[in-house]
């Protein structure tokens, strides 16, 4: 009987240390809610052809979110700040991508120049941000927060003069695949293509060593260079993945409804996309990072909205529940609230062994 | 001369998740008297000053200052310093962004009128750090002044403000021999006024020159209180290992030279130099040797390494790697080439704090391989186990954050990571810095076998006997320059202090 | 060894002045036909910021802590629009309205001081959620526009002050400069925090904290509470500076003074703050949102360009100051 409780101790104790138990019970929270709100929250029907349902719902709007976590987790963790100007990046490769497409015209109702030139061209627009963003945080050791302020206030200006003060529409079926469904294919694209980038940078990370080198210079860059690495190639090559994967999730946002509009694609997510990383258990200073964590908080969030809208919340009044939710859930993760914890856990144990020693 | 005690700590207790850090300790200080505190890494001398300052509470025990009935529990160094206890601790606890001034009076700033007196408090501040000894203007940022003025203004501070209890930690890590009879001339003028000091400390000539008592912590237990002139320094040092130990041998003496002197150098530098740090050195170590690096406290040691190393980019001069020349810009570069270093400051630039003991001793080596050639698991954790049975590193487990370890072990894996690297060429800057004298003696010891298997080490510390014993060149530098070396008959105390000072004109 | 080197934030913030008169000229010479000259011009500036500048003077507080508060325009937004709500729907006197104003600023001050300095929690997540919260919490209240009738904040708002300066206009006429009580209260706002930084406990502290946070711990400096403090000003400087702004605006929206946290935390930077804490003036700041102001005067006297390139100017002089500060820094690091 004794054997199978230490063993049960153990696997509950590694457990509740993992360090995705938090961001996994948050969730877990937040659905929970869900369906005690909605009972059928977690039904799936297929009409016309495609999948339906508040999962589905959740899962396909996070794509964008789960894009923008990958990149951000790893600026925070090389360089213990955060890109803020993700959404205004979003913004810049909607913009040089469906201005591309309509050729300079307000609306289109087909493609004035290729699609793979437009795609490549956004995604070169927001690789350079990303090396803006680069240069002013790795090479002059600016503040990230300090450098992305930047492109924050700017970037959507420099949208804004892409589309000539409009918003560009491309009334064309083609582009509508990024944002909505290929050919019969009942799933979202928007998923494929979160899926297929968190695979990718995965099998980046792992693979090589980029992970290792990401953690050590977050953790201390000075000591990281002394044992030979390139302390400021690894931040900047964060910063221009972040802004590559910017580009990615513009380019889905403004595939969803088919145009650029530099006012309000990505507006404010820059702020969910730093959430999703602080819910993941990802420390906002840099250093170890876990990127199922961010994927998990960013699934979360969205999963919140979900939640909130069907409570019919309008959009001005979500920030509310939101704001309330995030403080809960970084409260419980804050350094404080874990050392309270984790001191009276030691002093359970601090006294079962003076009563072993006596 | 105190008999009074002022500070009676008793059956303190301690205990952080799987470490019993303290057991049982009794601590007594008398009025007037310096009293050191020692014992190896992990003996709990910094647990047991964090817990009477107030960071860390105490799970068992009790705490009476001067004499009082009542037990004083502190829970932070703001109640503990309004107790009467001030504490200096090895980093210099200061802040850079403000003025000298500020740092010594700040929270007791003299005012007027409710605002703050400038006036006063700098003409007040130069007063003390005359009175001191320490010279430096009042008015300039702290940020401005070098590592050892900084700590001699930690210390001013505490000493103005008159506590009954002064607690210097580690406080002549970062100071020269003038400056630390400085600090002992200091510390004589406040025990005659009554305080007593606990003078936490790893050197052994500093104890018997300034304390009255001792006391020993050994794994977490009190050894014992000593009169300091009643017990030897051998008993001292056998009391700390546990062991018999006598710490005036030579471990030279069996070793013998290998040195090849007609072989081509390993390094061999020409008028290397780094503007601002380094004047042009010439340079060169051949397999086997051991070179030692000495002079005073910013005569441009490290500096001279860092340049070599490319640390610190060379801005003119030729280096000669076996013969050939090459240019090394960067660590990395360095590394390519064979050699190793580990550097002064272990905490900023050495461990990376929350990887595991495995990743920080692979990492060196992983970057040599390159971001594309990542390392496989079963070999990262063979060559983790590896070094840390060669080394004795003791940690929970190879995946243990380092950050849990203590200073010591630290140490131990920064050397292994380097070691695992295979070097020709190894750099040691203050390797036993803040280490007990134990694990001290085994790094002389690995040092001079690691040469007699080939490798080429220079050795870079503060105590001068330790390099005595390990090394059979000295180069001496002063003031950013290397100006003498010298070996073999001149390898002695007095013409290295000789050589530092000046006697010998340039080379 | 005792050289009179030129503190490098004095310098920063002497670059900063030498910058706002070197636009403002510019401007007096380019612009002159269309009456930048004007002293008119000038006050208008202090006018149309004054709430920026108290908001201002509360972000450099916890900047100089290490800390940020991006929550300020949210909280500009909540008391504009709670200002209006109970003036117009409830009935309630002007004097009401400020103290509800200042109410929710403190309250904003003292629940993101706790979380940030008891709780630990980064100040930016803190302020985000604060953010989320006030813009919310201001549609809550109304979604529509609520304009400002009361009769006595009518009087407040317009109640020009009038100055023995001024210019002829066309008709001949001497028109005098004026300008408001809103611009006096944060010019006094501005004395008293630069003295309180200068010469109290307190504001040394902050700069201690901002410093280097352990050695302040050990200095033994109550750092949480001095944190705390930091934001709880703040808070109260925002909720001040949002009833200014509303003297101005004279309604509240759901969409007001979206953006003037940039804004501020533009013209602390711009003004000499480094973000990294330890270092700031708030007469830095006050130059930094004369700046901003200046940028916008120049573009729409200028009348063809779109206000965008308020932004993007804005944005570029913040990467030049940002990159100055980091040249400076750089330089000092190698020595």
């Amino acid at each position: 009987m004794k054997e199978t409780e230490k063993k049960n101790n153990t696997i509950w104790k590694r457990l509740t240390r993992h360090r995705l138990f938090l961001p996994i019970v948050c969730l877990l929270v937040v659905l929970l809610i869900n369906v005690i709100k909605t009972p059928d929250f977690f039904s799936i029907s297929i009409n016309n052809g495609v999948l339906y349902g508040y999962l589905i719902d959740i899962i396909n709007r996070a794509s964008e979110l789960v894009i923008l976590a990958v990149g951000m987790t790893l600026v925070t963790a090389a360089s213990g700040g955060q890109d803020i100007s993700v959404g205004a990046v979003m913004a810049v490769s909607g913009a040089v991508c469906c201005q591309i497409l309509s050729g300079g015209q307000v609306s289109t109702n087909q493609f004035q120049n290729p699609l793979i030139l437009a795609v490549l061209a956004a995604l070169i627009a927001s690789v350079l941000c990303g090396a803006f963003n680069g240069i002013l945080v790795a090479n002059l050791h600016i503040q990230p927060m300090v450098a992305t302020l930047i492109l924050f206030t700017a970037g959507r200006g420099i949208a804004q003069l892409v589309t000539k003060g409009q918003i560009t529409y491309v009334r064309v079926d083609a582009y509508k695949v990024f944002g909505g469904y290929i050919g019969s294919c009942p799933i979202p694209t928007p998923i494929f293509i979160a899926i297929f980038i968190v695979i990718l940078m995965t099998l980046a990370l792992k693979k090589t060593a980029l992970g290792l080198y990401i953690e050590s210079v977050g953790i201390n860059g000075t000591a990281s260079r002394l044992v030979g690495l390139n302390s400021t190639m690894i931040k900047f090559l964060t910063y221009i993945i972040c802004g590559l994967l910017s580009g990615a999730a513009g380019i889905v946002a403004s595939s969803r409804i088919y145009s650029a509009d530099a006012n309000n694609i990505g507006l404010n997510m820059e702020m969910d996309a730093i959430l999703a990383v602080a819910l993941g258990g990802n420390v906002l200073g840099g250093g170890k990072f876990s990127l199922a964590g961010s994927i998990i908080g960013a699934y979360t969030i969205q999963a919140l909205t979900t939640t909130l809208y069907a409570m019919n919340v309008s959009s001005d009044q979500l920030p509310v529940y939101k704001a309330v939710v995030v403080v809960i859930i970084v409260v419980l993760q804050s350094p404080v609230f874990q050392k309270y914890v984790k001191s009276r856990k030691v002093k359970k144990e601090a006294i079962r062994m003076l009563e072993e020693g006596k | 001369m105190g008999q009074e005690i002022v500070l009676s700590m008793k059956k303190i207790g301690k205990i952080f998740p799987g470490v019993k850090a303290l057991e049982n300790v009794d601590f007594t200080l008398r009025k007037g008297e310096i009293h050191a505190l020692m014992g190896e890494n992990g003996a709990g001398k910094s647990t047991l000053i964090k817990v009477l300052t107030g960071v860390y509470d105490m799970d068992e025990g009790e705490i009476k200052l001067d004499g009082n009935a009542k037990p004083i529990v502190n829970h932070s160094p703001q109640e503990a310093q309004k107790n009467g206890i001030s504490t200096v601790y090895q980093e210099v606890n200061l802040c850079p962004n403000l003025t000298v001034a500020e740092n010594l009076f700040i929270g007791r700033e003299p005012q007027k009128y409710g605002l703050i007196d400038w006036k006063t408090m700098n003409r007040k501040s130069e007063e003390l750090l005359k009175s001191l000894d320490i010279e430096v203007d009042p008015s300039i940022l702290l940020q401005k002044c070098s590592i050892a003025i900084q700590q001699m203004i930690a210390i001013a501070r505490a000493v103005d403000m008159k506590s009954h209890v002064l607690i210097l930690d580690e406080p002549t890590s970062s100071l020269d021999d003038g400056e630390v009879e400085k600090l002992f001339t200091l510390m004589k003028k406040i025990r005659a006024e009554g305080t007593g000091i606990i003078f936490v400390t790893h050197f052994l000539e500093q104890v018997y020159a300034v304390c009255d008592r001792i006391t020993v912590l050994r794994n977490g237990q009190l050894v014992g209180e000593y009169e300091v002139k009643s017990l030897p320094r051998v008993m001292l040092v056998a009391k700390m290992m546990g062991k018999d130990f006598d710490d005036m041998a030579d471990i030279k003496s069996d070793h013998q030279e290998k040195v090849d002197r007609k072989s081509v150098p390993v390094v061999e530098a020409k008028d290397l130099a780094h503007t601002g740090t380094i004047k042009p050195f010439h340079f060169d170590i051949r397999k086997g040797e051991v070179i030692g690096l000495t002079g005073l406290l910013g005569s441009g040691r490290s500096e001279l390494v860092r340049t070599i190393y490319g640390a610190d980019k060379p801005d003119q001069g030729k280096l000669k790697i076996n013969g050939r020349e090459v240019k090394i810009n960067m660590p990395l570069d360095a590394m390519k080439q064979g050699m190793a270093y580990l550097p002064e400051d272990r905490k900023t630039e050495g461990i990376l704090t929350d990887l595991s003991v495995r990743e920080n001793i692979i990492i060196a080596l992983q970057a040599k391989r390159g971001m594309l050639h990542p390392m496989r698991r079963k070999e990262m954790e063979e060559a983790a186990d590896r070094y840390m049975d060669l080394l004795q590193i003791k940690a929970a487990s190879r995946e243990t954050p380092i950050k849990s370890l203590s200073g010591g072990n630290q140490q131990k894996v920064i050397i292994g990571r380097w070691l695992l690297t295979n070097p020709e060429f190894l750099i040691l800057d203050e390797p036993t810095r803040g280490i007990d004298i134990g694990t001290k003696t085994e790094i002389q010891k690995l040092v001079l076998n690691l040469a007699d298997e080939g490798m080429a080490i220079v050795f870079i510390s503060s105590e001068v006997e330790e390099m005595l014993r390990t090394c059979s060149r000295m180069a001496v530098l002063r003031d950013g320059q290397k100006v003498g070396e010298l070996s073999g008959n001149e390898l002695t105390q007095e013409t290295i202090m000789m050589t530092i000072a000046g006697g010998e004109s340039s080379k | 060894m005792k050289k009179k080197r030129v503190n490098s934030s004095t310098f920063l913030l002497l670059i900063t002045i030498g910058l706002f008169i070197l636009m403002y000229a510019a401007g007096m010479i380019i612009f002159k036909e269309k009456g930048f000259a004007k002293p008119q011009m000038f006050l208008n500036l202090f006018i149309s910021n004054a709430g920026l500048i108290v908001i201002g003077c509360g972000m450099t507080l916890v900047m100089i802590t290490g800390g940020i508060d991006i929550s300020v325009g949210s909280v500009t937004a909540l008391v504009c629009m709670l200002s209006a709500y109970a003036m117009e729907n409830k009935g309630m006197s002007a004097f009401s309205a400020v103290g509800i104003s200042l109410l929710i600023g403190l309250a904003y001050g003292a629940v993101q001081g706790a979380l940030v300095a008891y709780l630990e929690i980064q100040p930016f997540i803190v302020t985000l959620a604060g953010m989320f919260f006030g813009r919310g919490m201001t549609a809550v209240v109304s979604t529509e526009m609520i304009s400002i009738k009361n009769e006595l904040f009518l009087k407040w708002a317009n109640a020009k002050i009038y100055l023995p300066i001024g210019t002829y206009n066309k008709k001949g006429i001497f028109q005098q400069a004026y300008l408001y009580p809103t611009v006096i209260i944060a010019l006094v706002v501005v004395l008293l925090i630069t003295i309180m930084l200068k010469f109290t406990n307190f504001g040394r502290k902050l700069y201690a904290v901002g410093g280097n946070r352990q050695s302040a711990l050990m200095m033994g400096i109550n750092v949480r509470k001095t944190i705390f403090l930091a934001y709880l000003l703040d808070g109260f400087l925002a909720g001040l500076g949002g009833f200014l702004f509303c003297l101005n605006s004279c309604a509240g929206f759901v969409e007001q003074a979206k953006g003037i946290e940039m804004d501020a935390i533009s013209s602390a930077v711009i003004g000499g703050t480094l973000l990294s804490g330890g270092v700031g003036t708030v007469i830095g700041t006050l130059f930094g949102v004369l700046i901003k102001g200046t940028i916008a005067s120049l573009i729409t006297t200028q009348g063809t360009l779109s206000s965008w390139w308020v932004r993007i100017t804005l944005s570029a002089l913040l990467c030049f100051f940002i990159v100055l500060q980091a040249v400076i820094a750089g330089a000092k690091r190698k020595k």
